[in-house]
């Protein structure tokens, strides 16, 4: 079975690529896909630190509630671990 | 003579063509449009980069297009060991045919009959521009952007595309540093054809899943 994740859900002011969307929502690890710079540091042009990247799969039910246009539509996003916890 | 037109010196209206008259850009130049001059002059006086290469540069980003893309669909379409290939790693199988993709990593998605992708980035206008070329204008438009995560089958519908609820939508949003491109279905009817003759059937919109590709 696939690892459930949460994005966490912080606000934190910055350079961020985690979508306002996602905050907070469960979804499932569709596929890990390696080491990369974290743009939260890199856009700032400090040295960046290499974060794992994850492919998280949510469906449009988890995002959306009630109001989902079709709830198991899914919507996948590259979310970086230091955003993800275990459910 | 069309310079005689009393009209000439106040380019309003419809001209001689029957279009209307569009405004000169004279207007000043935006903060971002001088920075990037300033940047580029002191990059050149610099002795950083040349003014040619600059302009080679341009010319390598326009002279990509969705014919590239086509190409790497129609060979996936006839070949079913590159397509195992594609779909594993989109980067390597694209360099395998000559495409330079740079440093970027290339997912593809395939589109099958129980399952339709669509790609968005929600957060700007994240594209693969190295397989497709410079991204359409609505790509990066807000509504775009915004109305493909919540109501996928909505906008699809407006690009005519029709899902059945037997079909899963699903949405990629390049959210951080993977590029998408979609493997549409090869329609019924294509059977025999040569992979030139598929790769004319493939369109931009196919590749970024807001249209399906049509038999001939």
């Amino acid at each position: 079975m696939a690892e459930r994740v949460r994005v966490k859900f912080m606000m934190p002011p910055g350079h961020i690529r985690t979508p306002a969307f996602l905050r907070g929502k469960v979804g499932e690890i569709e596929r890990e896909l390696g080491q990369f710079s974290n743009p939260e540091q890199l856009a700032y042009g400090l040295a960046a630190d290499q974060r794992p990247l994850y492919r998280v799969r949510f469906t449009m039910q988890e995002i959306w509630g009630d109001a989902a246009e079709c709830p198991t539509d899914t919507l996948d996003a590259e979310i970086f671990g230091h955003w993800l916890e275990k459910v | 003579m069309p310079h005689d037109h009393p009209d000439h010196f106040h380019h309003h209206g419809i001209s001689s063509s029957g279009h209307p008259y569009r405004a000169d850009n004279d207007e000043p130049l935006t903060y971002w449009q001088r920075m990037e001059i300033a940047v580029r002059e002191l990059l050149i006086e610099g002795g950083h980069v040349t003014a040619a290469e600059v302009a080679q540069q341009i010319n390598t980003m326009d002279s990509r297009s969705p014919a590239n893309g086509a190409v790497v669909v129609a060979r996936a379409w006839a070949d079913p060991e590159f397509r195992a290939r594609l779909l594993q790693d989109a980067s390597a199988a694209s360099r395998e045919m000559g495409f330079d993709i740079g440093p970027l990593k290339l997912i593809a998605v395939e589109n099958t009959a129980k399952v339709h992708n669509v790609i968005v980035c929600t957060l700007c206008s994240c594209y693969p521009r190295n397989l497709l070329g410079l991204p359409p204008d609505w790509y990066k438009s807000r509504e775009y952007r915004s109305r493909t995560v919540s109501e996928p089958r909505a906008v699809l519908r407006e690009f005519g595309v029709e899902l059945p609820d037997s079909v899963t939508v699903r949405v990629h949003d390049s959210t951080a540093d993977m590029r998408y491109i979609v493997l549409p279905l090869r329609p019924n009817g294509t059977e025999g054809m040569s992979q030139t003759a598929l790769a004319e059937l493939v369109t931009r919109d196919s590749m970024i899943g807001t249209g399906l590709v049509q038999a001939p």
